[in-house]
């Protein structure tokens, strides 16, 4: 049998440990954040909340039940993280039990039932959102209505819809830019309408979201400068995406969206800098580092023009992950080629 | 070869049973196992083909040349599925239309060709008969649990469907154990059915090692107490 082995490269540098590094990524996250919550209102913060009790909950039962010791496993960060992450991948207004069932999977099952951090193959917030979507479709793409809301919601609206799921047809059912964009061309509208019919879209690709995106790609950079993360990954699958949709986007620009569309609508900017990059389920050589970010970047080309789902990060991080400890097995240094 | 009746079934019940521990027809199993009433199904089909083909490959055992037996064996067992695929479309209509391609797949099923090589060619054919009947009743059980989980986690109910099982009498015996409930669709999808399976082995292994621990210690106490 052959034997996958995932070299063990030095992944950071210097001497960060685990806690520090996790920490510095969540402070990262932070501009993201709070321009997130300018935008859609105070929900994230709620979500996150919710998110984080429910992933130290779950990861005290397992490391317990696993008989581990529980404080320097819980004080690494690595599961508020993968709480923040899920949180910030979910719509801000969704019920309460999406959060909390997601993050459990996703603590219980993607991470500990594989042997914990440093063990687990696939990225534990995208499987439990994986498991989210595939479970509750219906949950998970209602995104409040921009038209008829000028404003975000405020506080008590979103306890509202979180805690009691008083929904009211106006203020959600909404399909993301994503969804909609998909929707229009496969009723034959041309791209150029659909931009201008609502106000969904702004100048380079979906209201808010480009601002969002910015801000994540802003603590992203700062992240790679600090030398926490190295610049392979997400370089390459912000190149591989532009590409892949310039070429479509130059083919027929009436089907296909821009290649500033799909790089500054749904979550590719936050997945490119930190999601993809999960030391743990991403490759660990620099070639393999390279390879993995561009098929990423091609699969979410792919998903999001072909596939049945509405943004592809989550699938094709995924799909990637699986294929990850083979990129590493052929592009480790002084590998012979086969 | 003399094999305990005991231990041929406490095999294919427990330690040897096809489902969780040889992981012998996976397809069927994660395949049909969406309710509790298609599990049962499938269940009882494996059953009475792996009781028919194990007594016959049995009883001709010893007239058998051994470089034909797997031709023959296979031809055996094809036979058997076609009574069961034939009675099940006459007498249970509706469920064979579910069950639909797994029933002549049956035939196919590693179970039934393992039990015949390593069981019935080996043994007499009262011990393969109870073999048969073991390895498939072990396999139903398997089949049964990981249908009640999907079926109580997929959509809240258990025994949906009994009618086409059970005739229209039971038209109305499906149990509500959650009300109102939204649907869990990763349980009624196949991703569910390997989330079970993984959880029903992994809980036949905790049961194992903490009975071997208690052996253990029992074993290490009689030993202080007798030195």
């Amino acid at each position: 049998m052959m034997n996958l082995h995932t070299p063990s490269s030095p992944h950071f540098h210097a001497n960060n440990s685990i806690s520090q590094v996790m920490f510095t990524v969540i402070a990262a996250l932070s501009p993201g954040i709070a321009v997130y919550i300018y935008f859609f209102g105070s929900g994230l913060l709620i979500q996150m909340l919710l998110g984080i009790l429910t992933a130290i909950t779950c990861e005290t039962l397992i490391l317990l039940a696993r008989k581990k010791p529980v404080w320097p496993f819980i004080s690494d960060g690595s599961a508020v993280l993968t709480a923040i992450l899920l949180a910030l991948s979910i719509p801000p207004s969704s019920p309460w039990w999406i959060i909390v069932l997601g993050t459990s999977f996703a603590i219980v099952f993607v991470k500990h039932l594989y042997g914990g951090l440093g063990y687990n193959i696939f990225n534990p917030a995208m499987a439990g959102y994986a498991m989210l979507i595939i479970s509750f479709p219906k949950e998970i793409t209602g995104w409040f209505n921009i038209q008829a809301n000028s404003t975000s919601l405020s506080l008590s609206e979103y306890l509202g819809l979180i805690f009691t799921e008083s929904k009211s047809s106006d203020t959600i059912s909404q399909a993301t830019p994503l969804d909609h964009f998909k929707t229009q061309i496969g009723l034959e509208q041309p791209a150029s309408t659909i931009f201008t019919d609502t106000n969904l879209y702004s100048g380079l690709g979906a209201y808010g979201f480009e601002w969002i995106g910015l801000a994540f790609a802003l603590g992203g950079v700062w992240l790679v400068y600090k030398k926490i993360m190295s610049w392979h990954i997400p370089l390459s699958l912000l190149i591989s995406l532009v590409l892949i949709s310039l070429v479509f986007y130059a083919w027929d620009n009436n089907n296909y969206a821009s290649p500033l569309f799909h790089l500054f609508s749904g979550a590719t900017l936050l997945g490119a800098f930190f999601i993809a990059t999960d030391p743990v389920s991403a490759c660990s050589t620099l070639r393999g580092k390279i390879i993995y970010g561009s098929c990423i970047g091609v699969l979410i080309f792919i998903i999001r023009n072909w596939g049945g789902y509405p943004d592809a990060i989550a699938f094709a991080v995924l799909i990637m992950n699986m294929c990850a400890p083979t990129i590493d097995y052929y592009t480790r240094p002084g590998a012979q080629t086969p | 070869m003399s094999t305990s009746y005991k231990q041929v079934i406490n095999d294919g019940l427990w330690h040897n049973n096809p489902g969780i521990v040889q992981l012998l027809g996976l397809c069927p199993l994660l395949a049909v196992s969406g309710t509790f009433i298609n599990a049962l199904g499938l269940g009882v089909a494996t059953i009475l083909v792996l009781i028919g083909s194990n007594v016959a490959v049995s009883m001709i055992r010893h007239s058998v040349r051994d470089e034909l037996r797997i031709p023959i064996f296979v031809m055996i067992i094809a036979a058997f599925v076609t009574v069961i695929e034939l009675s099940m479309n006459a007498f249970w209509h509706e469920l064979y239309n579910v069950l639909g391609i797994f029933i002549p797949l049956i035939v196919t099923n590693c179970i039934i060709i393992a039990r015949a090589e390593s069981f019935a060619a080996k043994n007499n054919v009262g011990a393969s008969l109870v073999d048969g009947a073991a390895q498939g009743i072990g396999f139903t059980l398997v089949l049964l649990t990981v249908g009640s989980m999907r079926e109580i986690i997929g959509q809240g109910t258990l025994f949906s469907q009994a009618h086409l099982m059970f005739g229209p009498s039971f038209a109305n015996s499906t149990l509500v154990i959650i009300d109102d409930y939204r649907g869990f669709l990763l349980a009624v999808l196949p991703p569910g059915a390997f989330l079970c399976m993984g959880l029903i082995i992994a809980l036949k292994k905790f049961i194992d090692s903490r009975f071997a621990a208690k052996t253990a210690t029992l074993n290490l106490s009689a030993k202080t107490q007798s030195t």
